[in-house]
């Protein structure tokens, strides 16, 4: 079992030595995940809202599709977002393919999901008292759906966890549409995942092993420090 | 989806508006005990293949069959030869069935090393030998040959296409600084590229000179989008034709070969399964079938056998 002890020796010396690859490999990771999921907040927050707080003929459909979204293989994202931006492909004369952005593209249609997701059951939980009295007291609609997001702000919180959760950790639709690409030492298209596969791939399973454990460290980070801002005083898993 | 971000989801679903979370739990409720039942079918199973390992005699009603686990490359597992010649191997061998594990050759050689593969196939002839001479691998035996091919776009800005120096080819394409997607995965294809950039005494840097770390399939789509050089095995190259749009324009350099050697792992699970099926390969049964592999869809063998 030494392979566990060696990794994690090898995981502090690659970060307390300030290895260039690994940082630059770490940046690209949090780069795009984070674009993902604030893109991902863009759109799924007021949709979310919308389905969590509206009654209207297909709505079920809708939530139901929005929920399958959370079971989204990335690998089948990766392949769909890689035909449509391919030189062949509709998008192709925008020439995205294996560069940071068609990564951003992909994520941000597997975190959609978790955000849409978690803030409609959020907002939709919600007593309609809420927005009613905010109402009688003479909101604007705008100004009553604003108090409910406030109410609901920590669940929505948790939604951007969850989404984040999902695309730092994923592996099959960066893999596919950015290609894992560094020239020259510097570092194109590879982000943690990837760099974990190749390593695998080439035996290195020690070193493949200290990626994971800092993949671990860096999502444990951005988690906590998620959390904090989520919850201050009573932080935590907190039921809106 | 990481079942961590699924975990947060549930933790969040199961509050108040408890959307699909009961049904989730009530399904859990019935997936468990058959996960379970499940588990033990498999433990006993496992018992049940290592008892019969020891004598593969049975009646013909009863055949058992034992897995071999082929460790081999990713580039072989690219150019169809296995769709062919595994069902061959299995309808001489029917108590056996194959499983491939496609890796790089450096990850092939370590899951031999740590015995998680019965025998290996690969294409890195001074790692092969290291590997038998650490004790790793009982014999190493010749298989087959095929060989490597420059490629990149029909309009080749380097000018390199008839060379028939690989070497000189390659340090054209840095003097022009045109895009070259490497391997760059440690694979034997990946040690054939070092071996010929190292030839043209050109080290090769620069933004120019990609490393996507990824499988030869995932190389040549990459080459053919970015419309850069590569190099490729012919197989890999001529069954992923179709969807590419490269130009084989360096070729016929006997530096460009590639020997294939079979290796059964030293005690390896199944060592009877991986001494037959070595042996079957050089025979002049599995020679055969290498030899003709290729002929009908292209025209042309794509491994020539040359065991013995």
């Amino acid at each position: 079992m030494e392979i566990f002890t060696q990794s994690i020796a090898e995981a502090v010396r690659l970060v307390a030595s300030f290895d260039r690859y690994v940082f630059q490999v770490m940046g690209l990771s949090l780069k795009v995940s984070g674009s993902a999921v604030l893109i991902g907040l863009v759109i799924g927050l007021p949709l979310g809202v919308w389905l969590g707080l509206s009654r209207f003929r297909g709505r079920a459909i809708l939530v139901a599709l929005v929920n399958t979204g959370l079971g989204l293989p990335p690998v089948v994202v990766g392949l769909f977002v890689m035909m449509m931006i391919s030189r062949k492909g509709p998008l192709g004369f925008l020439s995205l393919l294996y560069t940071p952005p068609a990564m951003v593209i992909a994520q941000v249609i597997l975190a959609t999901p978790y955000i849409t997701a978690i803030t409609m059951s959020a907002v939709g939980s919600i007593p309609r008292e809420v927005r009613l009295q905010a109402l009688g007291l003479g909101a604007s609609r705008i100004q009553a759906l604003m108090v409910v997001v406030k109410e609901a702000r920590l669940s929505i919180m948790t939604a951007v966890i969850a989404g984040f959760g999902a695309v730092i950790s994923e592996v099959g639709a960066v893999m596919m549409v950015g290609g894992n690409i560094s020239a020259g030492g510097e570092n194109k298209t590879r982000v943690m995942t990837t760099a974990i596969v190749q390593e695998a791939r080439m035996g290195n399973f020690e070193t493949a092993m200290a990626f994971g454990l800092i993949l671990l460290a860096m999502a444990f980070a951005a988690v906590f420090l998620m959390t904090r801002l989520q919850g201050g005083p009573r932080s935590g898993w907190v039921k809106s | 989806m990481s079942a961590w971000a699924k975990m947060v989801v549930e933790k969040v679903l199961g509050g108040p508006a408890g959307l699909p979370s009961r049904g989730a739990r009530a399904a859990l409720r019935i997936v468990a005990p058959a996960v379970l039942v499940a588990a033990f079918a498999v433990v006993a199973g496992c018992g049940d293949t290592s008892a019969t390992e020891g004598s593969t005699i049975t009646t013909a009603a009863t055949v058992k069959k034992s897995d071999i686990v082929l460790a081999s490359t990713t580039s072989t597992q690219d150019s169809g030869l296995f769709d062919v010649l595994l069902p061959a191997f299995e309808a001489a061998y029917p108590q056996y069935t194959v499983k491939v594990v496609a890796a790089g050759t450096g990850e092939a050689l370590k899951l031999g090393e740590n015995k998680d593969a019965d025998v290996l196939l690969v294409h890195a002839p001074t790692s092969e030998k290291e590997f038998v001479e650490n004790g790793f691998g009982t014999e190493r035996f010749e298989v087959m040959y095929n060989d490597f091919v420059i490629v990149g776009p029909a309009d080749d800005p380097a000018g390199i296409r008839g060379t028939t120096d690989a070497a000189q080819a390659l340090k054209a394409i840095s003097v022009a600084e045109v895009l070259f997607v490497s391997r760059g995965d440690d694979s034997g294809t990946h040690k054939k590229e070092l071996s010929l950039w190292k030839a043209s005494g050109v080290e090769p840097s620069g933004a120019w000179y990609e490393s996507a770390g990824q499988g030869m399939g995932d190389v040549l789509a990459i080459s053919s989008e970015k419309q850069a050089y590569t190099l490729s095995d012919r197989a890999s190259y001529l069954n992923l034709l179709e969807g590419l749009d490269l130009e084989v324009l360096v070729e016929g350099d006997k530096a460009l070969f590639n020997q294939y050697g079979v290796i059964p792992v030293t005690d390896a699970t199944n060592a009877a399964g991986a001494a037959d099926f070595a042996a079957w390969i050089i025979s002049t049964e599995g020679q055969t079938v290498i030899g003709d592999y290729g002929v009908e869809k292209f025209g042309q063998p794509l491994f020539v056998p040359n065991a013995g």
